[in-house]
């Protein structure tokens, strides 16, 4: 058994969420880069430039890449082996993302109320995702989740005989509805399986997996592959401008489903894919 | 700028803007603005679109000036804006031809409207740009001071007044309802 205080928990997460707006993670950097020398259209290519100069304003003079500072996300994978002392863990958390939001000058998006709409001004409460897992460590990721690009993710209840041209039609019926809003070059998370709420979460989770890692899975792998091949030649390029780039990556996670369905869930991401993690 | 396609040109506009001059701005024209602009995005449009129905006065003139779809994050000490880039116009799709109507002759956001507000831009010779989404850090650099001037209770959404020199942004949809979206991605696409 090990105990963390989870005032522990709290500075980590105001840090991260600092952090996850101004800085994007190495592989999301790399793929950025990347796109400048691959991209065909002039203005899609001058468009890849001014994020390039955005990156670096952002990282030198402390000012959030984008201004939607988006909603906290947080997958806490837990040890069972963890004992938390000093208050409670949900408490300690949204605590964490409150002092980031408020001491970082991060936009404060979150309304109360869905059809009130009063804003909570601190951007509490941040969206919660646990998991027990093995072991005495906390894993924790930050993933603050802008709504130009969430706004346009879609869930599929699939027929079991739709099969994998279902998936693919899927896919690329949400990226093509989702053109210029999401803010491409995007990056789409997919979820495969499970149930209506396990395909969305996995496809939640799926962008948190670096861009520049395939599926372990050798079909789900070459899916991957494909789909963004396919995306990337639907001319909508970067800010939907045309173009070659449309997409950095397509992240499919899959799980065992019922005998009568296929649920595919689809987040989009903006080129602002954002996490930071950390291992306590 | 855009090579290979020859007619589209980099402009240098002032802002308020007449309907002369937003005439003559052409979809795929890569265009910089100078002068006053006005933040409105959900919250203040539905606020507006209210005090409308009940016959109330707006907070801004709409005749001849530019609305950026935008909330930005806090400003940092000694800093006009925090950071500064548009939100998605579609949102705003329900209220823009009633406020285009009045006069408005340009709305600043990105991704796609919706046929009533195409039409309502040809009907008032306006103009839709695009702002580059998920640059804020950068779009803030040409932001020069800003000053609530209504709503301020909402926050992030309130109506800002903006001072802004050379504001990069491109030319969407033009007056006589050109749309870059729709043919530009058909340059690309090799589906």
């Amino acid at each position: 058994m090990r105990t963390i205080d989870v005032a522990e928990i709290t500075e980590n997460i105001k840090e991260m969420c600092i952090e996850a707006n101004h800085f994007l993670t190495s592989d999301m950097d790399a793929a950025m880069k990347n796109a400048v020398d691959t991209e065909k259209a002039p203005l899609g290519k001058q468009i890849l430039c001014q994020l390039q100069d955005n990156l670096k304003i952002a990282g030198e003079d402390m000012i959030p890449i984008c201004q939607d500072t988006g909603m906290a996300v947080i997958f806490m994978e837990i040890g069972q082996d963890v004992h938390f002392t000093g208050g409670v863990l949900e408490e300690a958390i949204n605590e964490g993302v409150r002092r980031g939001y408020v001491d970082g000058y991060l936009r404060k998006s979150v309304v109360k109320d869905p059809l009130i709409r009063e804003n909570t001004k601190d951007n509490t409460p941040a969206i919660i995702h646990y998991e027990m897992v093995p072991g005495d460590k906390v894993k924790i990721t930050v993933a603050p989740k802008g709504f130009g690009s969430e706004n346009m993710s879609r869930v599929f209840m699939l027929k079991p005989a739709d099969g994998i041209e279902g998936v693919k039609n899927a896919v690329m019926t949400a990226v093509k509805d989702a053109g210029p809003n999401a803010c491409p070059p995007m990056v789409v998370g997919v979820g495969i399986g499970g149930t209506f709420e396990k395909c969305a979460l996995m496809a939640k989770k799926a962008l948190t997996r670096p861009v520049n890692e395939h599926s372990d899975i050798p079909y789900v792998k070459e899916l991957e592959e494909e789909l963004l091949e396919k995306i990337n030649k639907t001319g909508i390029g970067p800010g939907g401008l045309g173009g070659t780039t449309t997409a950095l990556a397509v992240n499919i996670n899959t799980y065992p489903t019922h005998i009568a369905g296929l649920p595919v869930g689809i987040n989009i991401c903006c080129h602002v894919n954002r996490h930071a993690v950390r291992v306590i | 700028m855009m090579k290979g396609t020859g007619k589209k040109m980099d402009q240098h506009i002032k802002a308020p803007m007449t309907q002369e001059d937003a005439k003559k701005l052409r979809s795929g024209d890569y265009v910089y603005i100078t002068g006053t602009i006005y933040t409105a995005r959900d919250a203040a449009h539905k606020r507006m679109y209210e005090a409308l129905e009940k016959g109330e006065a707006l907070p801004l003139d709409m005749k001849n000036n530019i609305i950026y779809y935008m909330g930005p994050s806090p400003a940092r000490e000694g800093r006009p804006i925090g950071s500064a880039g548009p939100t998605t116009a579609s949102r705003m799709d329900k209220y823009a031809p009633s406020l285009l109507d009045l006069g408005l002759i340009g709305m600043i956001g990105k991704g796609k409207r919706s046929d009533a507000v195409k039409e309502a831009i040809i009907r008032n010779g306006a103009v839709y740009f695009a702002a580059v989404g998920g640059a804020g850090a950068l779009l803030s650099k040409s932001i020069k001071a800003s000053e609530v001037i209504a709503y301020d209770d909402l926050g992030t959404e309130a109506i800002r007044k903006l001072e802004v020199e050379d504001f990069p942004v491109i030319v969407v949809i033009d007056s006589e309802g050109n749309n870059l979206y729709e043919t530009a991605i058909e340059e690309y696409k090799t589906l």
